[in-house]
């Protein structure tokens, strides 16, 4: 190829080499263990991944035990649900005083939910810098999902949903209605409120999307790939996904519908 | 049968240097066989600006049959163009229609400053390569070829990872411009095999650093195996955060006290 400019010669000549990095990082200079695996973006979706199943856990239990609601008023004339409200409360003991274990889990879910929260952030960062010139015309994507491209979006909304949930029904104070103890009476009081059923409803839709990416994902980030149950993945995060949306939706539709009903609640 | 192709327009990034800004330019081909590949339709292209005396789109090639690496070029949003399985140099015409408006950009990622127009500097991915993607050969008499057995599916499944030509389309599709595609094929490639063995904990701990210090992060998106030419599968980087995980425990115990 001629070129008048001479430019073609520059295609041969590549930019001046970096120096050859190898593995050669003087041992002293290492981070504590878990810091040093924690400040690699590998290593930040680990964290992802085992946060987010322990809150795919806690997920599961608390839709199931909030299933309770269903069953009505046990033998003593208490709520089923309130009376599982008080065996959390109360769970292990006398080993534990009462709230111990209950202190424990809170505790154990405050970090893991810092831990996602700032690896996200972490990772967010990461991808920013590594295009800062975005592409200048529309993208054509193949592959990517809209739950895999929103995870950002359908997180940081479930995180203000948690945060108004706690407002909600743990302290009560977003809630008039509240009376401490008495779980069956606070859901009916809270989600016979228009706004904040749709607000429960639409939250739950984004976090089943979350999740509908993250459960497949999480093994794709933690190494745990093997042929024989790759299939599997996809519908293991689409039940995950089905099981929390369908479980945890049905309560303000049973609410407003006057399944779950109050007698002291207008 | 051949047909030509008629009206084409091009919208093309034409960017003078690596720090200055850059702008999209149109231009109109009249005229291309639908044989012509997709590199040749910018050559006619630059033989006419060379002709008209203004300066050629510069843009990379080498081997044009898919084997170097080489091409590139985000085509109308995707990396090496709308044909699965191939590279920018193996697309052809006929993909296209008469009247199309086609946009070309460069891959975009800070890893990979653009040089000039379409063409971008790739020599982050030499840094991953030169962290670990070898293995080391004693000297002396050569030894016979297929000294040391390896199961028939093993070696199949290297010779997949090995496939990656490091065109850095994954990269260039990756939403958050990770290199997690690339680097796992170079890992697993080696990881994978006998005589990957000695190295291959030092290897995916060195690669996927090096690979951290240039590029974004693993969403699990997937458009990585989409673009990729030669459609190695993301199975690879669940392969690579696997052994990465066990060298960082595995080094703790023994091997960061040799
Ligand atoms: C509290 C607010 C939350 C935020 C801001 C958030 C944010 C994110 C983001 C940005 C990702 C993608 C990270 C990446 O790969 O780039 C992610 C992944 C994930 N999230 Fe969340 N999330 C939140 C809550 C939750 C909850 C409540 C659960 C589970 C019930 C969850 C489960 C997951 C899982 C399983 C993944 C996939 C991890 C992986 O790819 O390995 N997240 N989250
Ligand atoms: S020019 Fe060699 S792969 Fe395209």
């Amino acid at each position: 190829m001629r070129d008048p400019t001479g430019s073609v010669w520059r295609m041969a000549q590549t930019l001046s080499r970096g120096p050859v990095t190898g593995t050669a990082k003087p041992a002293g200079k290492r981070k504590p263990f878990l810091l040093d695996l924690y400040s690699t973006a590998v290593g930040k979706k680990y964290v992802m991944a085992i946060t987010g199943i322990l809150m795919i856990l806690f997920v599961v239990g608390h839709m199931i035990g909030n299933l309770k609601m269903y069953q009505g008023v046990d033998a003593d004339g208490v709520y089923a649900i309130d009376h599982y409200g008080e065996f959390l409360r109360e769970l292990l003991y006398p080993l534990l005083p009462k709230y111990g274990a209950l202190w424990i889990m809170r505790v154990g879910l405050i970090v893991t939910i810092l831990l996602h929260i700032h690896a996200a952030y972490g990772l967010t960062v990461i991808n920013r810098k590594a295009r800062p010139v975005k592409y200048q015309s529309p993208r054509d994507y193949q592959i990517a999902s809209f739950a895999s491209r929103s995870m950002r979006w359908t997180g940081v909304i479930v995180l203000a949903f948690i945060l108004w949930h706690l407002a909600d029904l743990t302290f009560g104070w977003v809630n008039p209605d509240f009376e401490y103890g008495e779980v069956y009476r606070n859901i009916d009081a809270t989600l016979s409120r228009w706004p904040v059923a749709i607000f429960y409803i639409v939250a739950n839709v984004l976090l089943g999307i979350h999740l509908f990416h993250g459960t497949w994902s999480l093994f794709q980030s933690m190494g745990w790939n093997n042929p024989r149950f790759n299939p599997w993945r996809r519908w293991l995060a689409a039940g995950v996904a089905t099981v929390i949306v369908v479980g945890n939706v049905s309560f303000p539709i049973a609410v407003l519908a006057g399944i779950v009903e109050h007698p002291g609640v207008s | 049968m051949t047909t030509t192709l008629t009206n084409l327009t091009l919208k093309i990034w034409r960017q003078d240097g690596p720090g200055d800004a850059g702008r999209f330019e149109t231009y109109q081909i009249p005229e291309i066989s639908d044989e012509a590949s997709f590199l040749e339709m910018l050559d006619v292209l630059n033989e006419r600006l060379i002709g008209e005396g203004t300066e050629p789109v510069t843009f990379d090639h080498d081997c044009r049959e898919g084997i170097c690496g080489t091409c590139s070029l985000m085509i109308d949003g995707q990396a090496h163009g709308p044909q699965r399985g191939t590279a920018t140099c193996q697309l052809h015409m006929r993909k296209f229609q008469s009247g199309d408006t086609i946009v070309i950009e460069p891959w975009r990622a800070s890893a990979f400053p653009i040089i000039k127009d379409l063409m971008v500097d790739r020599s982050a991915f030499d840094r991953i390569v030169e962290a670990g993607g070898y293995i080391s050969a004693d000297t002396g008499g050569a030894p016979d070829a297929n000294l040391i057995p390896i199961p028939k599916p093993v070696a199949d499944a290297a010779m997949d990872a090995a496939a990656c030509i490091g065109c850095g389309a994954c990269v260039a599709a990756c939403p958050n411009g990770a290199a997690n595609l690339f680097t796992a094929a170079k890992v697993t490639h080696l990881n994978l095999l006998p005589q990957g063995q000695a190295e291959r904990f030092k290897r995916v701990e060195a690669m996927v650093e090096t690979m951290d210090e240039y590029f974004g992060s693993c969403t699990n998106h997937g458009e990585c195996e989409a673009a990729c030419p030669k459609e190695i599968s993301i199975d690879v980087i669940a392969l690579m955060n696997a052994d990465y995980r066990k060298a960082k425990f595995k080094n703790r115990k023994a091997l960061s006290r040799i």
